[in-house]
């Protein structure tokens, strides 16, 4: 996907767009099953937190951005990194602890960032990429950049003191951000029935003065709605939103999960609200793509996971010497007249 | 006295002013810095001649604060935070430690953060427990993180452009009992830069190495002319940042004193000047050394209220004259 991919539109728009919208939730869950299967076949080391069944949300989110709008990620980051335009082959090259992975083998899985697409990076810290994100919306602003920043961060954010002291600062500062909180239903075990006494999780605006909507989160064009005229009251000035889209991790929170908090019939009820399979159903249906499309599409993802696995094996096992040099950027000259 | 006798606080403002002469993006934000001037007065005016965008307040918020800056500082900014008390710096913890001090590193390079975090620190104002800490060594134990410890305003000034310039984050700890005193030397005007990493030998004296950090440094050339008139002379090297360390210049004059004494205010077990012990016991001056090194500490206590109790909690000057006389005496 090229950067210039990006800021398509909405995914209903056009039979170009609902095809990029189609492709790029298949990309996500492809990447992530191969994911799995190399995990599964211990290829890869560390841990691993799949998104699959949350597609479109990562994907409708970055449908409505441009190349220069910023987001911060999640450590269940692979789709919004995807969504945003990386390259997958490097990508999967981090994942095996590869020299040519987009951190070289240091940070893995959950610390991808991509400055050419406006990824400020995954998080291994749960809600520590909002502050970061206000951050970047208060340089845009402050730089008169015209770009706005999204935060991506799951339920269990919610309930950080991050996330309460950057709402603030964004309502406060009436920053260009938009912050999405992916409610998969649950922090690790947590359910959200007993992490919050509240009804929905937008509703967490109120107390900062930020607007809050809450959409379907396996609904790509509802989410890119949203999105869109979030971003749209960000540059016109008008501050923050909070968008709750509401959607379920298929899979474990990580390797070590036994689903032991939630029934195999709820994770079955899940999977009939698939997020692909949904908008598989009303592409068809509205006429914009046909059986023969969906299958080229899937069929292009696959293929291009492949090839980028196949091209991330070649490389070679991240470096230790690099290490001690990599810890600190190079001070520019500095004028000594001590 | 000439006029460039500053204050610490003066030579830090002048700074500041200058950075934000020189570039546009940087800007400061803390906990009324604005028309209040800081809780220690160091931003003063500097709210009425940059403004309120760049001299910006913000709410008692310092997750928030500190997070607002390091994406500030990815997206093109040189944010300087300012938190009131170091102490304050727990509850920003993350963003320091998980965040600012890794981004560059565990992304592979291609982001980094420059971020000066400003916090007023140390004991001496009668503010106890939560108001007084030296915890400078936390942050020398985190990679990623650079550490800086005016002792002077000579120092501070130079040492603070530095660091704005650097594109790595800093924190920059500055003793609050030096706010309001001037140093030994006249501040330069306009813009001068001290490198991040440069130790800087302050007297050299034939009897024993001093490595001394922040407000003990002052004391510890306090205590060396009170020394000289008994005929015991001391060298005084102030490290300037403890992270990165230089200790070339330690080596150097232990080899010639064969003595070595560390003064921090922060508490001893655990503390940062055993670092230096430690490089000296490992490093080519170890058998230059005839006498046992001379470790001077806060107790291991939390600091105290009342003032006598604070006082005892910290090395003072007697304290340093006594221990030095005393070891000096001892091994010949």
């Amino acid at each position: 996907m090229t950067a210039a991919a990006l800021k398509i539109g909405d995914p209903l728009a056009s039979h170009e767009n609902a095809r990029y919208a189609l492709l790029t939730m298949s990309r996500i869950r492809r990447l992530e099953e191969a994911v799995e299967d190399l995990f599964g076949r211990g290829m890869m080391h560390g841990t691993m937190h799949l998104s699959i069944g949350q597609e479109a949300t990562a994907t409708g989110v970055c449908m409505a951005l441009g190349i220069t709008d910023q987001i911060t990620s999640t450590h269940r980051g692979h789709g919004h990194c995807v969504a945003k335009g990386a390259d997958l082959t490097s990508m999967i090259a981090e994942l095996l602890g590869k020299e040519n992975g987009y951190c070289h083998g240091r940070g893995g899985s959950m610390h991808i960032a991509d400055v050419a697409t406006g990824n400020l990076g995954a998080n291994g810290i749960v809600g520590g990429g909002i502050p970061i994100a206000i951050g970047a919306a208060l340089a845009s602003k402050m730089m008169k950049k015209g770009t706005v920043a999204v935060s991506f961060f799951g339920d269990g954010a919610m309930n950080e003191g991050a996330f309460h002291e950057a709402a603030n600062l964004a309502a406060i500062w009436k920053l260009p951000v938009v912050l999405v909180c992916e409610n998969n239903g649950y922090g690790m075990s947590s359910s959200t029935h007993v992490a919050f006494a509240i009804k929905t999780l937008a509703e967490r605006g109120l107390g900062y003065g930020i607007p809050g909507i809450t959409v379907d989160g396996n609904d790509v064009a509802a989410v890119y709605a949203a999105t869109q005229s979030a971003v749209d009251r960000a540059r016109a000035g008008d501050g923050p939103t909070i968008i709750e889209c509401v959607t379920y991790r298929w899979k474990g929170h990580s390797r070590s999960d036994k689903n032991l908090y939630r029934t195999k019939e709820e994770i079955d009820e899940w999977k009939k609200k698939d997020p692909i399979l949904f908008f598989e159903h009303v592409v068809r249906e509205r006429n914009l793509l046909n059986d023969e499309e969906v299958a080229s599409v899937h069929a292009e993802a696959t293929s291009q996971v492949i090839h980028a696995v196949n091209e991330a094996m070649k490389g070679v096992p991240a470096d230790p010497a690099g290490l001690l040099a990599a810890v600190f950027k190079t001070v520019e000259s500095v004028e000594v007249t001590a | 006295m000439t006029d460039r006798m500053l204050t610490m606080s003066e030579a830090l403002r002048e700074a500041m002013a200058i950075a934000m002469e020189e570039r546009p993006e940087v800007f400061i934000l803390g906990e009324d810095i604005g028309i209040y001037g800081g809780a220690f007065g160091v931003t003063g005016d500097l709210y009425h001649r940059f403004g309120s965008e760049r001299v910006r307040d913000t709410p008692i918020s310092e997750l928030g604060i500190v997070g607002a800056a390091v994406g500030a500082a990815l997206s093109g900014m040189r944010p300087i935070v300012e938190i009131q008390f170091s102490d304050f710096t727990a509850q920003a913890m993350d963003q320091i430690v998980n965040q600012a001090a890794k981004i560059h590193f565990m992304v592979g390079g291609g982001l980094h953060v420059p971020l000066v975090l400003r916090a007023a620190a140390g004991s001496g104002t009668g503010a106890a427990a939560q108001h007084s800490q030296s915890l400078e060594g936390w942050f020398a134990n985190v990679p990623g993180l650079k550490v800086v410890i005016p002792s002077s305003p000579y120092e501070a000034k130079g040492l603070l452009l530095a660091s704005i310039d650097d594109p790595n984050p800093v924190i920059f700890m500055e003793h609050k009992l030096l706010y309001k005193v001037a140093g030994r030397e006249e501040v330069p005007e306009g813009a001068y830069r001290i490198p991040l990493g440069v130790s800087r030998v302050l007297r050299e004296g034939k009897d024993l190495t001093v490595v001394a950090t922040g407000i003990m440094v002052s004391r510890a050339m306090a205590a060396a002319d009170l020394l000289e008139k008994e005929g015991v002379f001391l060298t005084i090297i102030d490290p300037r940042t403890i992270s990165p360390l230089d200790m070339d210049p330690v080596y150097a004059s232990v080899e010639k004193t064969g003595r070595l004494m560390v003064v921090q205010e922060a508490p001893e077990h655990g503390g940062f000047l055993n670092e230096v012990i430690a490089k000296v016991a490992t490093g080519p001056s170890l058998g230059s050394l005839i006498a046992p090194v001379v470790r001077l500490a806060g107790m291991n206590i939390p600091i105290p209220y009342a003032p006598q109790l604070e006082k005892a909690a910290v090395p003072q000057v007697e304290d340093i004259v006594k221990s030095a006389r005393e070891i000096v005496a001892s091994w010949r």
